[in-house]
């Protein structure tokens, strides 16, 4: 049961190249991230996959080309508006990232105390809500490094949440977790996905995860440092004819 | 005990270089190395192959790899066929796995001889940029301050509350030691002298004045840029290393005003009060010594002292400790923001911020005192 909707563009890079000083990452990326995607951003380790998240949250600017939310070009805006399109989207961070010094309800509610007039019990039972999806209803007062690694990349997640954000950026979420926990973590995102419609991007380079819930996908080549497919993972499974992509994609297992 | 690894050459034939090794090829600073080979090559032109015969090796570990590998560097920058026989198998196949990827030429990062001026035109580069960014920093410090005076700053007033706490009475016993200690010592000191004259009423002077008008604010300064100072770029370092200052931009949430803000308010507030509790913890110190002398009472000893202090003197004392307050917050601030992405980066950020906030704490003193000698007060 799949719902059809008209493919709106919500992300859109072109024609955009990476560098670091004089050190050329990636070059000549396009591609589009549809509203509603689950967008995988795959490559092998260290091809850039983490940087290109970093052009796209506005974090590091590109050495060339642009990125456009709705239309709206990014780079090409100053710091203000650039502001205001990222706080529409959410980010959580290979690590978590949380505010160690701040409990994980401090965590949730300083966007919303932040951008929000709710009262301090709206914001409380906001907090709550998201908590509760991410499966850690009772660790309100918990700080970040009372909980496991799991349970912080959750948190993590309940945190980029917390504004009901249009676009949820994801960067390694099931690195550095037990098999379990990964697939939970794929099937909250899932989840997440067909109930809120929010736009996912993923950084991953798991294929398990790729395969379970990606729909849409750009493949960066480290050796090529280009982008040489972009589409749904399974079809270009079974359709490529990229040796680097199908070894990336069948574990280098031979077909 | 195996025969030491031997390199054996046999007369070339054909075009081909035949080389024969054998005994043990463990990584050991006897081992011939491949220079033989390249001067055999000098030696012998018009070659096509080199041919290594490896049945007579006996043990081997990553020194038959080591050679093996560069004499295939060296045949194929010379256009050579290389040929192995009875090469053990697990060094085949380890040689393959070698060889498998590429080397990435761009990647390696070639340490360039720098000629002097090379590295002298850096440096200056270097420092220009630092000061740009040290005026950049300054800069945006003083728009979030501009922002917290229109109380429009975003920050938590918890943390305010904490910093004021931990410049203040966390810091209170080690200010309190040292400013005794250093109110003792310049009593000693200076009783040594004072006796020859028979003036020795004169060290509540000496102890008075030099502790309000800079002894104090400098202790505090250099304390609280040991103990607060690295602090501050140690949190800020390792929240940077954490991402968490990148998820407060992402939110949109300026660090400036989150995080630097609230802890250079804490320290600019804190330190004339320390200095002030400083002054009166060095006096004490002084009168301690002071009353060791048989003719110096308590009494005498508090009115010389109010005497000889000005209100000028409490006034440039409590001005220094206010610029201290805003160097040790700065350099602590900013060198915790400019930290890199490691561990290392977290300990030299904080090594920065204490050596930063010393020297500035020592030059604008050195500045202040020349304006006060020329005002004349």
């Amino acid at each position: 049961m799949v719902e059809v909707m008209p493919e709106e563009p919500h992300i859109t890079v072109e024609n955009l190249t990476m560098a670091y000083g004089d050190f050329v990452l990636m070059r000549e990326l396009s591609y589009t991230i549809n509203r509603g995607d689950i967008f995988i951003i795959m490559g092998g380790s260290g091809c850039g996959k983490s940087t290109m998240m970093m052009v796209l949250i506005g974090l590091k600017e590109p050495a060339k080309g642009k990125v456009f939310y709705k239309g709206q070009d990014f780079w090409g805006s100053d710091e203000d508006t650039r502001n205001i399109i990222i706080r529409r989207a959410g980010v959580m961070y290979q690590s978590g990232a949380l505010w160690s010094s701040m409990t994980l309800a401090e965590n949730i509610s300083l966007p919303l105390e932040t951008y929000t007039d709710l009262s301090s019990r709206q914001i409380h039972e906001v907090v709550r809500l998201k908590l509760a999806l991410v499966g850690l209803a009772g660790f309100e007062d918990f700080y970040p490094a009372e909980i496991s690694g799991g349970m912080q990349k959750r948190a993590g997640i309940a945190r980029a949440m917390a504004m009901d954000p249009e676009i949820l950026f994801f960067d390694e979420p099931s690195a550095g977790l037990d098999p379990v926990s990964a697939r939970r973590l794929d099937d909250l995102i899932l989840e997440l996905s067909e109930s809120l419609h929010t736009t996912m991007v993923v950084v991953t380079h798991e294929l398990a995860s790729i395969f379970a819930i990606g729909n849409n996908s750009v493949f960066l080549d480290a050796s090529l440092r280009t982008m040489t497919a972009t589409g749904d993972p399974k079809k270009l499974l079974a359709e490529t004819q990229d040796p680097t992509l199908r070894l990336f994609l069948t574990r280098g297992e031979k077909a | 005990m195996a025969r030491p690894g031997e390199l054996i050459f046999d007369q070339p034939l054909e075009g081909t270089l035949a080389i024969r090794i054998s005994g043990s090829w463990k990584l050991h600073k006897d081992l011939p190395s491949v220079d033989a080979i390249s001067r055999q090559l000098e030696q012998s032109p018009g070659l096509q192959k080199i041919r290594i015969d490896a049945r007579d090796v006996d043990e081997w570990d990553s020194g038959l790899l080591i050679f093996l590998g560069r004499t295939l560097e060296l045949a194929t920058q010379q256009d050579l066929e290389l040929q192995t026989i009875d090469l053990p198998d697990g060094a085949a196949k380890l040689l393959q796995l070698a060889v498998a990827v590429p080397e990435t030429k761009d990647a390696r990062k070639a340490p360039k001889p720098k000629t002097f001026f090379v590295h002298l035109g850096d440096q200056t580069v270097d420092f220009i940029e630092g000061c740009g960014d040290l005026l950049e920093f300054v800069g945006e410090a003083t728009m979030a301050f501009s922002k917290f005076i229109r109380g429009k700053a975003q920050y938590r007033r918890s943390d305010l509350a904490l910093i004021l706490e931990s410049c203040s009475g966390q810091a209170l016993p080690i200010v309190t030691l040292i400013s005794f200690l250093v109110g003792m010592i310049l009593a000693f000191v200076g009783l040594i002298q004072l006796k020859y004259f028979g003036a020795e009423i004169f060290v509540a002077d000496l102890v008075g004045i030099s502790m309000f008008r800079v002894m104090a604010a400098i202790m505090t300064g250099i304390v609280m840029a040991g103990r607060t100072g690295g602090a501050f770029a140690a949190q800020l370092g390792t929240m940077q290393v954490n991402q968490e200052i990148d998820a407060l931009k992402t939110l949109g949430i300026s660090p400036m005003e989150f995080l630097v803000l609230p802890r250079m308010l804490g320290l600019t507030l804190m330190m004339p009060l320390l200095a002030l509790y400083a002054n009166v913890m060095g006096v004490l110190g002084g009168a301690l010594v002071g009353l060791g002398e048989p003719n110096i009472s308590l009494i005498q000893y508090y009115h010389r002292t109010v005497v000889a202090v000005s209100l000028w003197d409490l006034g440039i004392g409590l001005f220094s400790s206010v610029v201290f307050g805003v160097i040790v917050a700065l350099s602590g601030c900013m060198r915790g923001m400019q930290c890199g992405r490691s561990a290392s980066a977290v300990g030299d950020a904080a090594t920065a911020a204490v050596v930063t906030a010393i020297v500035g704490i020592i030059v604008s003193t050195a500045v202040i005192t020349v304006i006060t000698s020329i005002l004349g007060v």
